[in-house]
């Protein structure tokens, strides 16, 4: 019987890493942007069918970037948390906080047990009651939780995005213009972003319970041209 | 965090999720027991879709245990259900129910057909049969606007989780025989929102009226039987504004009699 040759940890952590890093950066990247009256998320997503942002619950949304089915994944397993949580105290108890914490022990846990990591990032939001209450938390492939407060970015190409994205923000945006902001962010000065190119959803306060809502690609097309 | 691996998903199926976490206790209860129930219920398709409305006593014996009990709930954005029975039960299979469509919906990413959810509330009805031979019998309505087909659709339902789709009307509860034929009388085809509404209300004035179980009007307490429609543009509860003269008139007719 051979020996299996001596590997650092630090050497395997780091290859873990590089992998998940690599195939998240070969996708395409979203953005999330606080606005006056909630959450914007703009991804780039040419496919019509395919989701990227999602509802997990009343208040709470769930955008991913990388691979679909690992995000898919934890998509779903935060529907079947928040659904529970919900049925079994109550609609008040579920929030975003818990939800970023479970995702982050999951991917963590996945990181360091299984043979690969998962090459995603996600972001879960939550709408607040009053715009203080507005939360973003991004979540690394690695278990690592950011909180954001007014934008954030996920995927390939990320800093460059957000250092766009710092420039033309502002307090109190509109919707539409938090939309524009983020599809100009990702597209960046040299290319346009068509509406069949994009998938823009938002979380919006006093938009009844549930708070998630999409905008499909007319609306999209007569936002950006306004 | 539920996570489960792809051979052994419970996928979109959330009353199948809650028994995998240990969070769904059927009740099995031995002998008879005396809960509160609830009456009746309506619900007729007119040109725009359809009218559902439920009176809002809940009954134990021959007392009134609750006065204003919502027994037609919105069910998702385009149906609705109504209930007659223990409440209790009924209370929790609505809860479930209504969990369930907007659990899919999410899971899915596209809202059950309405024939799915119809079918979904039946394997529920089901479910309760056990409960239901201790005397806790839970028979819903299901009603709401066929997205696909373009038109207001009525389920009926017996205790053995049996599906009946109606074309006209349908009527459930204690007050079900006046209420029924309240409706059946005064139905035509093509009635508009207006009349459907008026029929429904009538109905349940008559059902108040014979039945001991089943609550009028309270204007007194400003209390007023639940009234929604369901059409294209979804569910839209009527208000009590709209109601309260509806059976004033009635009682100005029936004065004057």
């Amino acid at each position: 019987m051979t020996t299996p040759f001596y590997v650092a940890p630090e050497q395997v952590m780091k290859d873990r890493a590089d992998y998940a890093r690599k195939g998240i950066a070969r996708g395409r990247a979203l953005v999330a942007v606080r606005y006056a009256d909630g959450i914007a998320i703009v991804a780039e997503n040419p496919s019509e069918t395919l989701r990227k942002v999602s509802e997990i619950y009343d208040r709470i949304a769930f955008a991913g970037v990388g691979k679909y089915n690992e995000f898919d994944q934890l998509r779903v397993a935060g529907i079947r948390a928040a659904d529970l949580k919900g049925y079994q105290y109550s609609r008040d108890d579920v929030d975003a906080r818990t939800l970023a914490n479970q995702y982050a022990q999951i991917l963590g846990t996945v990181f360091t047990h299984e043979m690969k990591p998962m090459e995603v990032e996600i972001l879960v939001a939550e709408v607040g009651h009053e715009p203080d209450g507005d939360q973003m938390f991004h979540i690394l492939y690695d278990g690592t939780v950011n909180d954001h407060r007014d934008v954030a970015v996920l995927g390939g190409d990320a800093e460059s995005i957000a250092a766009r994205l710092a420039e033309s923000f502002a307090a109190d945006l509109d919707l539409h213009a938090a939309v524009r902001i983020g599809v100009a962010a990702l597209a960046g000065p040299d290319r346009e972003l068509p509406p069949t190119e994009l998938e823009v959803a938002h979380l919006t306060r006093g938009n009844g319970r549930r708070c998630f809502q999409r905008i499909d690609d007319d609306a999209v097309a007569s936002i950006l041209s306004s | 965090m539920p996570f489960f691996v792809p051979t052994d998903d419970p996928g979109a199926n959330f009353p199948e999720l809650l028994r995998r976490v240990g969070l769904r206790h059927d009740l099995d209860a031995r002998g008879h027991l005396d809960v509160p129930h609830a009456t009746t219920c309506v619900a007729l398709t007119y040109t725009d879709g359809v009218v559902m409305a439920g009176d809002r006593r809940a009954t134990s014996g021959n007392l009134i245990s609750h006065r204003s009990m919502d027994k037609v709930v919105q069910a998702d954005s385009h149906s609705g259900v109504a209930i007659a029975g223990a409440a209790g039960p009924a209370m929790e299979m609505i809860r479930l129910f209504q969990l369930q469509l907007e659990h899919y919906e999410k899971v899915e990413g596209s809202p059950l057909s309405l024939e799915g959810k119809a079918n979904q509330l039946s394997m529920m009805v089901r479910g309760n049969l056990p409960a239901a031979m201790q005397g806790m019998v839970v028979v819903p309505l299901f009603a709401g606007y066929d997205v696909r087909r373009g038109l207001g659709r009525l389920f009926a339902y017996d205790v053995t989780g049996g599906r009946y789709e109606e074309r006209e009307y349908v009527a459930t509860g204690s007050g079900s025989l006046h209420a029924g034929t309240v409706i059946k009388v005064g139905f035509r085809s093509g009635l508009d929102r207006n009349g459907a509404i008026d029929l429904a209300v009538r109905s349940i004035w008559e059902a108040a009226d014979a039945d001991s179980a089943t609550g009028g009007p309270d204007a007194l307490r400003g209390i007023y039987p639940i009234v929604a429609t369901v059409t294209a543009d979804g569910w839209e509860p009527v208000d009590d504004d709209d109601l309260a003269p509806r059976f004033a008139a009635i009682a100005d007719e029936v004065r004057a009699r």
